[in-house]
């Protein structure tokens, strides 16, 4: 019984996954002009680092490669960071778009299969893009990663999933809440992660209030932990405390997200909100 | 999917005194009063009603009567303010997913990923609905060309389809999963003749072959009366009457007899002169 409805479970999860890996495809124009948005984003920062020469900083001095390395890293991480972020974020906007959020709605089958396959396709997608700008920047500046610690950086690369999935979901609760404003809600939540996560500046720089949601902010502990380890070589060990904080961030954001969802979604069928017409 | 032996001895649909009201003042609202109160719409008002399985059973009612309103409240999507509903003995609220594994839906307009192909719907449709193996292509294939669909057009994009092509792809897909309650809004509006002829013909056919349940939203009274064997008249979102296509029409449509449609118009138009003695009074 337990295996049957566990399979069935699975089933719906690969066609979650399937239906994204479709949708990328006929939309690939679309897609293909957001990598490309997406890398000269992180290409500007690049040749932004290169220019401080000008100034005041001397070329070629470590300092500078260093400066570059930092906001390189850093615009890398945010763009995998918002590009997985967005893509769960607006999973509900689009299927209202398209119209087909009540069937969706009305499947049987868990919600949390249902946004645990939307955040798979999102980090299967997200990670397949980044790491095609990444292999650009290493084609196009002259990185110095010598110091870097490749397993550190991935610890805690792969423990920041959790709590991205989690702000994920939380955001894509906002189109279920508000038909009219979710949508632009989200981009203001994803501006205020880049201004307070420490992406191209350390958050002590941030003042008082500012300085505490960067604290609280997941994204930070990411950006700081996969630079330092990038940059200077962190070392496994000195990874585990950004790692615990990030599984516990996650253990809390995932379930919180999901039966916030849950609780959103019970509300906009009271209310009449998943769809006007017909 | 089959359905259980212990659902058949549940009716189909048991609908016991429900009630929808939309744009109540919420409780966010509430704390907001300079913005504009919304006066609320009554859209079901204490409707009730029984529908034995195995049946098409057929919902008659002018624009914004609440057809739409009931049909989603059965398939889960909206929730009742006051009331019960059950779909073979399962509460649409409180167990909505033992309801969903029995039920699908067709709405007015067909819901699609517009970029996709019809088959790339249909495949993400019958994935959520435990199916997508082996076997599911032949299927659509042999539902679609039932329906007079050319086959050509299954990896196309489905915006490149005409709305009464998509629509045969929607109650294709609802076919599909082989729902034991079919709940379909309005399917046939927008088909051409021959086309809704087709349609009409697969849905006695499912009907005959699978026992299968159908609540029919129409404003097709030809068709509520050649495929119904049962219907209700709602207007403003009560039960005006309820029965056979030949009661309604031996009760309701004059003296001289009539069509269903003497009689729709004869119903809802008492409707009318009440409602304007009402408001005399
Ligand atoms: N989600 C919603 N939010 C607010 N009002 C709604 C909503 N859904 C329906 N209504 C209102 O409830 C009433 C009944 O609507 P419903 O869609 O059930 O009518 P209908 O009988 O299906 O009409 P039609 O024949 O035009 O499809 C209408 O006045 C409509 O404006
Ligand atoms: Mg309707």
């Amino acid at each position: 019984m337990i295996g049957n409805s566990l399979r069935w479970e699975l089933n719906a999860f690969t066609g979650f996954i399937e239906r994204q890996k479709n949708l990328y495809r006929r939309y690939w124009a679309w897609e293909a002009v957001w990598l490309l948005y997406n890398l000269v984003s992180v290409l500007s920062i690049g040749y932004l680092a290169s220019g401080l020469s000008t100034l005041g900083l001397e070329p070629g001095h470590s300092n500078l490669q260093q400066a570059q390395l930092y906001l390189l890293v850093g615009a890398l991480l945010w763009t995998y960071l918002s590009m997985v972020f967005f893509e769960i974020a607006f999973a509900i906007t689009w299927e209202r778009w398209e119209g087909t959020i009540e069937y969706t709605f009305m499947a049987p089958i868990r919600r949390l299969t249902h946004l645990l396959g939307m955040c798979a396709a999102s980090l299967i997608y997200g990670i397949a893009r980044a790491a095609l700008i990444g292999l650009a920047l290493v084609f196009l500046f002259n990185l110095d990663l010598s110091h870097a610690n490749y397993w550190a950086a991935l610890a805690i690369f792969a423990a920041a999933t959790l709590p991205l999935l989690g702000l994920g979901i939380f955001t894509s609760i906002l189109p279920l809440l508000s038909p009219e404003k979710g949508e632009q809600m989200a981009f203001a939540v994803q501006g205020v992660l880049l201004l307070i996560s420490g992406v191209y500046y350390p958050i002590t720089v941030l003042p008082g209030p500012l300085h505490l949601a960067g604290i609280l902010s997941p994204l930070t502990y990411t950006l700081d932990g996969v630079r330092e380890a990038l940059l200077h070589g962190l070392s496994l060990t000195g990874a585990l405390p950004d790692v615990g904080i990030l599984l516990v961030m996650g253990i809390v954001l995932v379930p919180a997200s999901v039966w916030c969802f849950g609780r959103a979604e019970e509300r906009a069928k009271r209310l009449g909100l998943l769809k006007r017409s017909g | 999917m089959a359905i259980r032996v212990s659902d058949l001895n549940a009716a189909a649909v048991e609908i016991e005194s429900i009630s929808k009201r939309f744009g109540q003042v919420g409780r966010m609202r509430q704390l907001m009063p300079w913005r504009k109160p919304k006066t609320p719409k009554l859209a079901l008002d204490r409707v009730s009603l029984h529908v034995d399985t195995g049946r098409i059973t057929g919902i008659l009612g002018a624009n914004g009567s609440g057809k739409s309103t009931l049909i989603r409240i059965l398939a889960t999507l909206l929730t009742p303010d006051a009331g019960r509903a059950c779909v073979f003995g399962y509460d649409v609220v409180t167990q909505a997913a033992d309801v969903r594994r029995h039920i699908n839906r067709v709405s007015v307009e067909a819901s699609f990923f517009k970029e996709m192909s019809p088959w790339e719907n249909m495949l993400y449709a019958a994935r959520l609905y435990g199916g997508g193996g082996d076997g599911t292509r032949s299927r659509v294939e042999a539902m679609l060309e039932r329906l007079g669909l050319p086959l050509d057009t299954l990896d196309k994009p489905m915006k490149q389809l005409s709305r009464g092509q998509q629509q045969k792809v929607a109650i294709a897909r609802s076919f599909l999963t082989s729902p034991s309650l079919l709940l379909m809004d309005e399917p046939t509006t927008g088909l051409d003749p021959r086309s809704k002829r087709e349609v009409q013909d697969l849905v006695t056919s499912i009907r005959r072959d699978r026992a299968a349940t159908v609540l029919l939203c129409t404003h097709d009274l030809q068709e509520a009366e050649v495929l119904c064997d049962r219907v209700v008249v709602i207007d403003h979102g009560r039960v005006l009457a309820e029965g056979t296509p030949a009661d309604l029409i031996r009760i309701h449509a004059g003296p001289d007899g009539g069509s269903l449609e003497d009689a729709f118009m004869r119903l809802t138009g008492k409707r009318l002169e009440e409602d304007e003695e009402e408001k005399e009074e």
